[in-house]
């Protein structure tokens, strides 16, 4: 019981990371590497700040702020800079590194003793794990509907025709460098948000918590397509969620077979390959028709 | 007489500059459009039809000479600036439209070609019914699918509803690229149709790109012959009526 619901807890908090992804890589078209710095530079900047006595409100939207800045540098290395996305990406990641390094002083800080988001009075007066599922749900909750009522707007809707049809949408007057610019921004912050939580969640920020953010991120987003199937933009976000959470209770059940911690990166990426290639292997092997006959009586 | 709408003073345009491969797409490019003009430009494949359209568009520089848009120098312009006023339907059904966004999206963008986009709500709803009587005014069944994908759509009602989009917010300068040359010879003739009738009803502007030598008699009040990056001939009104196609095929023949 008390794993199910700090996996619930765990796929709330970390579906910040599939809704940033979201924005970029599905709506924008973009594949985005720079979460893979941003996420631990959110929890550096947050850290950092707490444990120089800055209240954990304003340290978590200094993390959001130093996201927002990662996305503002790959952005303009994309636009300005003409760099290939991917290589944008992998070049402000690795960059942040080093960034990080001289923020944090070292590979390690530790909030023990510190007060962060998840030790407020509300917070504390919850059970075991049930204070990462009230934070995930508020926070899941106020972003999924900035995120709707944004992509509903006049620029929401150039934003979606920027990452659409880039050639129309310059047709039409839409400035397409700035909108992958603010796009970049919007969705590193949220990045940012994520590893800010995520760090005050876990009690400490880590150089190398960054690893494999991104196939978590990219996780969430295809699984929840893949469980959802065809859905309107709005309910896709809600997916999002869900297939964080899913994404987290398939990691349970893994490592309830006995896979250890270490083994996670592997887990993930093989889970995001499965998920991915479903498409094909339905194609190949008439999954569903097998199935189908299966559960069928015979004529 | 009608005011210059579109004036291009001496337009040159040069590409891979600096290398072996340098070369002069339009040399010289001299060419005033008044208002209500429907110039229909016919030319052989590198004649440097796109290339002007291209220029017009802000989407290449200009190496040389000016262009004026109601007198105002615009050469230095960005193509987004120049959609306040212009607007381009393309060849390619799949570069007009975008596939995501339903068919009454996609017009909503375009009522607002060219202008500053604001966190405002959309107000597709609003917008809807006056959105479903343009779409049939196309005659090819668009109306029904406004809520549709327009990726799901066939090429045909793409290109109209292309077209649709083009002429929603009224440009000063229409663009047409080969925009029939995709489809097929019906889709194409109904297009044609719907193109010419909303161009003299509205009394647009247009310039329209054709391969298609009768399609360039028909329709419009003036036809230009370009060749080797120059306008070889500018045939207008009562002259144009007179040329024949035989006429004018021996512009393709050396």
């Amino acid at each position: 019981m008390n794993l199910m619901v700090s996996a619930i807890g765990q796929g709330l908090l970390w579906a910040l990371l599939g809704l940033g992804l979201y924005l970029t890589f599905r709506i924008l078209d973009f594949c985005d590497m720079t979460v893979e710095g941003t996420f631990p530079l959110g929890a550096a900047t947050a850290v950092t700040a707490i444990s120089h006595g800055v209240s954990p409100l304003l340290a978590t939207l200094f993390a959001i702020g130093a996201g927002m800045l990662a996305g503002l540098v790959t952005g303009l290395l994309y636009t300005k800079g003409k760099i290939p996305s991917l290589l944008a990406g992998i070049l402000t990641m690795t960059a942040i590194y080093s960034v990080n390094l001289r923020i944090m002083g070292k590979s390690n800080i530790s909030l023990l003793g510190k007060p962060t988001l998840f030790n407020g009075r509300f917070m504390a007066s919850l059970p075991q794990y049930f204070d990462s599922v009230a934070m995930g749900i508020i926070v899941i909750a106020i972003i999924t509907i900035l995120m709707v009522l944004f992509l509903a707007t006049d620029y929401g809707q150039a934003f979606i025709a920027t990452g659409d049809n880039p050639t129309m949408a310059k047709s039409l007057g839409i400035h397409t460098d700035k909108m992958v610019i603010v796009g970049l921004m919007v969705s590193n912050g949220m990045v940012g948000l994520c590893g800010a939580l995520i760090a005050q969640n876990n009690g400490y920020a880590d150089i190398n918590m960054g690893i494999g953010t991104i196939v978590i991120a990219l996780a969430s987003i295809i699984i929840g397509e893949v469980a959802f199937g065809e859905l309107t933009l709005n309910q896709r976000l809600v997916a999002v969620t869900l297939g964080s959470i899913i994404y987290r209770i398939i990691l349970l059940v893994v490592l309830q077979l006995g896979f250890s911690a270490n083994d996670l990166n592997l887990i993930s990426s093989v889970v995001l390959a499965i998920c991915m290639m479903l498409p094909q292997l339905e194609q190949h092997l008439n999954l569903k028709k097998s199935i189908l006959k299966g559960v069928r009586p015979h004529e | 007489m009608s005011k210059p709408i579109l004036e291009l003073r001496d337009v040159q345009t040069v590409v891979n500059k600096g290398t072996a491969n340098e070369t002069t797409i339009l040399k010289g490019i001299n060419l005033t459009i008044n208002e209500g003009d429907f110039i229909t430009i016919v030319g052989t494949n590198g004649a440097g039809k796109s290339t002007l359209f291209n220029v017009i568009g802000g989407n290449l520089g200009v190496d040389a000479g000016q262009i004026l848009h109601s007198g105002v120098d615009i050469t230095k312009s960005s193509e987004e600036q120049r959609t306040a006023f212009l607007a381009r339907v393309f060849q390619d059904p799949k570069l007009g439209t975008a596939p995501r966004m339903t068919v009454a999206e996609n017009m909503l963008l375009a009522t607002k070609r060219g202008e500053r986009r604001h966190l405002v709500h959309r107000q597709l709803k609003a917008n809807l019914a006056r959105f479903t009587e343009l779409a049939a005014t196309m005659n090819n069944g668009l109306e029904k699918r406004m809520t549709t994908a327009t990726g799901a759509l066939s090429g045909g009602q793409r290109q109209a509803l292309s077209f649709l989009m083009a002429t929603l917010k009224r440009p000063d300068i229409l663009l047409l690229d080969e925009h029939t040359a995709a489809l097929d010879p019906h889709t194409s003739l109904n297009l044609l149709h719907a193109t010419n009738e909303r161009i003299t009803h509205d009394h647009l502007t247009a310039l329209m790109i054709t391969h298609h030598l009768e399609d360039a008699l028909t329709y419009g009040n003036r036809l230009l012959v370009l060749q080797n990056g120059q306008i070889k001939a500018d045939f207008r009104g009562p002259e144009k009526q007179e040329l024949t196609v035989e006429k004018l095929y021996h512009y393709f023949e050396d």
